[in-house]
C-alpha cells in the first residue's frame, strides 16, 4: 500500500511526518511505502494513494479526496501515529 | 601513464565534479550507514541524483524569469532591485559546477561536525531541515569565495559555520519554543530563528493581548498558505505594476525593446508577455522545490537514524511549520504583518537609505515572508496575543528586508541574478562571515573559528543559564 505524507511545501514536517509513520508502521508490523508531498501535488497523488497523513488544518485545504485521511495533532508523539494509523488500517 | 592520468581526469571532473553525482555518493553514504537494503540503497542514491538534475531544470526558468524583472525593477524605479528567494538563489548558485561541487562538500561535513558538537557541548539539538543546511552552506560558500577564500579552506570554514548554526540556534529559540508548545520535546530547526526570537521579544510588549486563536478568520484567506498560489499571485502584482510604471516612465519601444512584447507587441503584448513571466516564477520554484524534495526525501531519513545514534536523547529541531499548529491564525496574521514591514523596508530603502549605502531595492519574497512571517506570529501571539502576532510579524518584515539589502553586495561573487537569502539567519551569519573573510586567506579562516567558537559558548551558557532552568519568556500563562 502507499501512504502519503503531506505538508504546505513537502520539505519539512512532511518528511517528518514520513519518518514517524514509518517508525510505527514497523511497529504495527505493516508493510507499505510512505512518500513526502507538497500541498500543491497532494490532491493529484492522492489518486494512486491508499492513505494520507497530515495536520489537521491542510485536511481541511485538501478537501475531498479518494483515500482516507488521517489528522496528526502533535508531529512528534510517536504513540499518537501509532494509534491513529493503527484505527486507520483496522477498517481496510 | 597517460591512461592513469585520464582516468584520474575522469574522476575528478565527470564524476566528483558534477555536483549531481556527488549529492548522489553522499546520500548513497547515508543510506549505507542507516542500514538500509542494497535496493533501497540504489534506488535512494539514483534518486537524490535525479533531484540535482531537476534542481538545475528549475533554476533555467527561474533565471529567465528573472532577466526581465531586474530591467522592470531598473526602469520603474531607477534602482537596482532583488526578490528574496532562498530557493531560487540557492538554485542559480549550483548551477555553476564549481560552487555546487564546494556546497556539497560543505553541507556534507557540517552535518558531521554539527553532531561533533552536539555530543560535545551542551548543546544537544539535531538540525533535521535539509533545505536549510543546503541554504546555509550556499549562503556561507559563496561568501567565502566572494572574499577570495581558497576552495578547501572555503569548505571547512563553510562546514564550521554551518555546523555551529545548527546547534546554536534552537538553543536561543528554544525558551520561547517552550512557550509556543507547551514544553514538548522538539526544538526549532529553521534559519529564520533571529527573526521568531525578535518576534517574541516585540510580543512580550503588548502582554495580556488576548489570543490570536480566539479569531474566527475568514476561509477565504486561507488559499494563502498554499505558498505557490502566494508565490504565484505576488509576482503577478510585482511583475505587472513594474510594467506599467516603466510604460509611464519611458516610451512603449523601449520597454517592449528590453522585456520583449509578444506575439501582438504593443501595452497588451508587453503585460501579457510579463504575466507569463510570473507564472514562469512561480512554475520554476515549484521544480525546484520538486528537486530538493525529491534530494531531501532520502537524505534527511538516512541521517536522522545516524544521528539518534551518535547523539542520544538529543531533541530534534525541526522545520517551522511545526509551530503552525499551535497557533494557526498567528500564522495569517504574521505572514499578512511581515509584508507590511517588508513594505515599510522597502520604502526605507527607496527613500534613501538605500542610496546612501548603495544597497539594492529589496521587493517582498512570498514564501520567506509566508514561513518566517508566520512563525514570528506563532511566537508574537505566544508572549502577547494577536497585539504579538502583529508586532512579531512586523518585526521580522522589517529585518528581512533590511538584512537582505546588507547581503547582496557581500555575495558579489556570483554578480546580480535578481535574488537574494530571505530568512534572518542566512542574512546575519552570512553578512558576519562575509565580512570577516574579507581579512584575507587564512587569516579569513582564523577569524570564523574564533567567531563559531565564542557564538558556540555563548550559546552554551544560554543553555545552561536559561533553558536548563526553565526561564519562561515573559512570565507563565
Amino acid at each position: 500500500m502507499k501512504i502519503l505524507a503531506v505538508c504546505g511545501m513537502g520539505l519539512g514536517s512532511g518528511l517528518l511526518l514520513r519518518m514517524q509513520a514509518e517508525k510505527a508502521l514497523k511497529q504495527l508490523g505493516v508493510q507499505a511505502d510512505v512518500e513526502v508531498s507538497d500541498m500543491g501535488s497532494a490532491r493529484a497523488l492522492s489518486a494512486t494513494a491508499d492513505l494520507i497523513i497530515t495536520s489537521e488544518e491542510l485536511a481541511q485545504q485538501l478537501g475531498n479526496v479518494k483515500p482516507r485521511v488521517v489528522t496528526i495533532t502533535n508531529f512528534v508523539n510517536l504513540a499518537e501515529m501509532v494509534a491513529k494509523l493503527e484505527e486507520a488500517l483496522k477498517d481496510r | 601513464m597517460d591512461q592513469i592520468g585520464y582516468v584520474v581526469e575522469f574522476l575528478a571532473k565527470e564524476v566528483f565534479g558534477k555536483p549531481a553525482y556527488l549529492v548522489g555518493l553522499i546520500t548513497l553514504i547515508g543510506l549505507i550507514a542507516a542500514r538500509k537494503t542494497t535496493g533501497e540503497v540504489i534506488g535512494g542514491a539514483l534518486k537524490a541524483t535525479l533531484g540535482f538534475v531537476v534542481l538545475g531544470i528549475g533554476a533555467g526558468a527561474v533565471v529567465g524569469a528573472l532577466n526581465p524583472l531586474g530591467e522592470l525593477i531598473k526602469g520603474a524605479t531607477g534602482a537596482e532591485g532583488v526578490v528574496p528567494t532562498n530557493e531560487a538563489i540557492t538554485a542559480i548558485v549550483t548551477a555553476n559546477p564549481d560552487y555546487a561541487t564546494n556546497i556539497a562538500y560543505a553541507m556534507f561535513f557540517g552535518v558531521l561536525l554539527s553532531l561533533v558538537i552536539a555530543r560535545l557541548t551542551p548543546l544537544r539539538y539535531v538540525f533535521l531541515t535539509g533545505h536549510h543546511m543546503l541554504f546555509m552552506a550556499t549562503v556561507l560558500t559563496v561568501v567565502l569565495l566572494s572574499a577570495k577564500v581558497t576552495d578547501w579552506l572555503a569548505i571547512l570554514t563553510a562546514a564550521l559555520g554551518l555546523a555551529t548554526m545548527m546547534v546554536i540556534m534552537p538553543a536561543f529559540a528554544h525558551p520561547w519554543m517552550k512557550k509556543v508548545t507547551g514544553n514538548e520535546p522538539v526544538a526549532m530547526g529553521h534559519f529564520g530563528t533571529l527573526g521568531y526570537i525578535a518576534g517574541g521579544a516585540a510580543g512580550q510588549l503588548f502582554k495580556g493581548s488576548k489570543s490570536t486563536e480566539e479569531i474566527n478568520f475568514p476561509n477565504s484567506l486561507r488559499f494563502l498558505r498554499d505558498p505557490m498560489v502566494g508565490t504565484a499571485v505576488a509576482m503577478i502584482f510585482i511583475y505587472l505594476l513594474l510594467s506599467i510604471v516603466f510604460l509611464f516612465r519611458t516610451s512603449e519601444a523601449t520597454v517592449a525593446e528590453l522585456v520583449g512584447s509578444g506575439d501582438i507587441g504593443g501595452v497588451l503584448g508587453i503585460l501579457a508577455t510579463q504575466f507569463m513571466q510570473a507564472l514562469v516564477f512561480g512554475g520554476g520554484v515549484a521544480v525546484i522545490l520538486l528537486g530538493v524534495r525529491t534530494i531531501l526525501g532520502e537524505i534527511v531519513p538516512a541521517f536522522a537514524g545516524v544521528a539518534e545514534k551518535i547523539v542520544p536523547g538529543a531533541v530534534p529541531a525541526l522545520d517551522v511549520p511545526i509551530v503552525f499548529p499551535y497557533a494557526p491564525n498567528a500564522v495569517i496574521i504574521g505572514f499578512l504583518a511581515s509584508v507590511v514591514g517588508g513594505l515599510l523596508g522597502f520604502g526605507i530603502l527607496a527613500v534613501g537609505l538605500g542610496a546612501a549605502f548603495a544597497l539594492p531595492l529589496i521587493l517582498p519574497g512570498m514564501i520567506p515572508h509566508f514561513f518566517t512571517g508566520g512563525g514570528a506570529g506563532v511566537f508574537g501571539n505566544a508572549t502577547g496575543g494577536r497585539a504579538g502576532a502583529m508586532a512579531g510579524g512586523f518585526v521580522n518584515g522589517l529585518l528581512i528586508t533590511l538584512l537582505a539589502a546588507f547581503l547582496v553586495p557581500t555575495m558579489s561573487a556570483i554578480g546580480f541574478p535578481g535574488t537574494t537569502f530571505g530568512d534572518t539567519d542566512f542574512q546575519w551569519f552570512g553578512l558576519v562571515v562575509g565580512n570577516v573573510a574579507r581579512i584575507g586567506d587564512i587569516a579569513a579562516a582564523i577569524g570564523v573559528v574564533v567567531v563559531c567558537a565564542i557564538l558556540i559558548l555563548i550559546a552554551s551558557w544560554w543553555q545552561r543559564r536559561y533553558v536548563e532552568t526553565g526561564w519562561v519568556p515573559g512570565g507563565q500563562s
